[in-house]
């Protein structure tokens, strides 16, 4: 398996009235071919801001990305066009994603307009007829407009728009979080028929935990804009050795109420990500803090696969 | 039975193709299912034909002074009356459309595109050209629009082409103002990041993405305008900066009618109503159209 994309030392900031906000600071991770990698965290961690950047709908501030190992933080017009083709988004909410005013027909089809390669007539009937078939969608509904479908149907066709252009990444940013229940099952278990498929590979963007253990193979655990985990999925649901993935992890609901886990309940303010001051992010809301936690944290690999970024952690967790 | 099921199904998506939302046969089949729309566009059809044909539907010229008639009631022979110079009013009525009505459609139509072209840049670049204009036209905002018009009409100078670049540049501040903050709504939207993700232009993002989903309002308030601006050219005539007399524009009208309100109503009363009729005739072809541009309103 080959590195997809890797991401060094990323930084997406912000300026503000009131001072640079750190949206992403100091992010760098990689993503296998195929894999799906899970973003988690909770809202305004920078998530999204960290998937957009990624796919250059966002300007990097500081840092670099590498698609194929090739740099591509800063790309020209032809080949940032060229990475469009490469790399696509799936949006969290389909009722703004689509554009009322054009039928799903004329939603997919445009990707494949845009492209040029489908000029034979017929071949782009061809083609979204194709994709409508890939995702679901019944060829009926061609000439709808995206608020005559449910919530499901906006998804599929969201997803198809991503994949019309035959990606090998796609940014899912919470694409499920929007749906019913039902529904999120049914577009979860889409995705990862097409990634079977088609070999796509996926970060995964929420902030539902069961939904990322679902789907992913590996998972980052984000908090205000820096990386504080990262290991592969089981291994963070075995254990988990930062304070912050600990309590976000004991918020997971369990169905079995004799077997209730003691959830953590975090005090105390988030910290702002207005001109952050160089110390553990964490710390004013850490039951582990103390003078150390007040220096920049690194990313340290704590066991094999398994990073953290944790100056105590070993005490912590009773580690050696 | 098959084939038969097979056909007519084919038959109704070719119907529902033809008559997609934004054609103009979709638009059509909605305005003439409409009938405030229906009697809005027969009032306006009605006053343009007998506008176009009235030199020679009419035995009387618009100019024609009479003395005998001076001032005369609703006749038999004078339908609407005469004037106090003895001219036949529903001649002048008519023949008077021609002004204001294109005072109104020229006048609305530079104030839209000029006002929606810098609506649409200043919303979706935003940035210093945006700062700029807006404060420039803060400024002509400062007046009310037809002390604007009067103002720039008095610089011009009086005459109908004048009046029609006077109304025209008070008109663009509202427009632009309208058209930016549809814009600044719209290019919020995820479906904007979407086209931005399949290597849409800018050029193309702002004609087929964002303008469609910005114009409806200003379509709506171009018919209106329509109406308005013929109000507004009627009132510059009102004081006299508007056309000239002796054509018979319908402010004119009014404004020379005004001594005699009390002992002659007649005379103010028809351009009156005919001006009041426009206006709701415009009024209704415009919410009609909002409607038959809102897919979700289909139907």
């Amino acid at each position: 398996m080959s590195t997809l994309i890797e991401v060094k030392n990323l930084k997406k900031y912000f300026r503000s009235p009131r001072g640079t906000v750190h949206a992403v600071d100091n992010v760098s991770f990689n993503i296998e071919e195929g894999k799906t990698l899970g973003l988690v965290g909770e809202s305004g961690c920078g998530k999204s801001t960290l998937g957009r950047t990624i796919i250059h709908l966002l300007d990097p501030t500081d840092g670099q990305i590498f698609y194929r190992g090739e740099d591509v933080t800063h790309p020209d017009k032809a080949k940032l066009s060229e990475l469009r083709h490469e790399m696509q988004i799936i949006f969290q909410d389909p009722y703004s994603s689509l554009n009322p005013r054009k039928t799903l027909k004329e939603t997919i089809e445009e990707p494949l307009i845009l492209s040029g390669k489908f000029t034979a007539p017929g071949a782009l009937e061809a083609e979204s007829t194709r994709i409508m078939d890939l995702v679901g969608i019944e060829k009926r509904l061609r000439m709808s407009y995206p608020h005559e479908l449910d919530g499901g149907r906006r998804q599929r066709v969201g997803i198809a728009r991503a994949l019309a252009l035959n990606p090998k990444l796609v940014v899912c940013d919470e694409p499920v979080s929007a749906l019913d229940v039902s529904i999120q099952a049914q577009i979860l278990n889409l995705l990862m028929d097409l990634q079977d498929e088609y070999k796509l590979t996926y970060l995964f963007v929420t902030h539902n935990l069961s939904v990322v253990r679902h789907i992913s193979h590996n998972i980052v655990v984000m908090y205000l804009g820096q990386i504080v985990e990262m290991c592969p999925t089981d291994e963070l649901f075995e254990h988990q050795y930062h304070p912050y993935s600990k309590a976000l992890l004991s918020a997971v609901p369990t169905v079995d109420i004799h077997n209730q886990k003691e959830r953590i309940i975090m005090k105390g303010e988030i910290t702002s990500p207005i001109d952050p001051k160089p110390e553990c992010r964490f710390a004013q809301r850490c039951p582990y803090a103390c003078e150390r936690c007040l220096h920049e944290i690194p990313l340290r690999e704590i066991r094999p696969g398994h990073f953290v970024a944790c100056d105590r952690c070993e005490e912590i967790n009773g580690l050696e | 039975m098959m084939s038969d099921k097979k056909k007519m199904s084919a038959g109704a998506e070719e119907l529902h193709e033809s008559l997609q939302p934004g054609s103009f046969k979709y638009i059509w089949r909605h305005l003439s299912h409409d009938s405030g729309a229906v009697v809005g566009m027969l009032c306006i059809a009605a006053i343009l034909i007998i506008c176009v044909l009235s030199p020679y539907i009419f035995k009387y010229d618009y100019s024609k002074i009479s003395m005998i008639d001076k001032n005369a009631l609703p006749s038999k022979e004078h339908w609407f009356g005469c004037d106090e110079l003895g001219r036949d009013i529903m001649v002048r009525v008519f023949y008077g459309a021609r002004y204001t009505l294109s005072i109104g459609v020229l006048s609305t139509a530079i104030s839209a595109s000029v006002g929606v072209a810098l609506g649409s840049i200043a919303g979706y670049f935003g940035g210093r050209f945006d700062s700029i204009l807006m404060r420039a036209l803060d400024i002509l905002q400062a007046f009310p629009q037809l002390v604007l018009a009067t103002l720039v009409s008095a610089v011009l100078g009086p005459g109908l082409d004048k009046c029609i670049i006077a109304l025209a540049i008070s008109g663009i501040p509202g427009f632009a103002r309208m058209m930016r903050a549809n814009i600044l709504n719209v290019r919020g939207q995820e479906y904007i990041e979407a086209a931005k993700s399949i290597d849409c232009s800018t050029a193309r993002i702002i004609t087929k993405h964002v303008i469609p989903n910005a114009i409806s309002p200003i379509i709506v308030s171009v018919c209106m305008g329509i109406a308005s601006s013929g109000l507004n050219a009627s009132a510059l005539s009102f004081l006299g900066l508007g056309v000239q007399p002796p054509e018979p524009e319908w402010g004119a009208m009014l404004s020379s009618a005004r001594n005699l309100i009390r002992q002659y109503p007649h005379m103010a009363i028809f351009p009156g109503l005919f001006i009041m009729i426009t206006v709701i005739s415009l009024n209704l072809i415009g919410d009609s159209l909002r409607d038959a541009l809102d897919p979700k309103l289909k139907d």
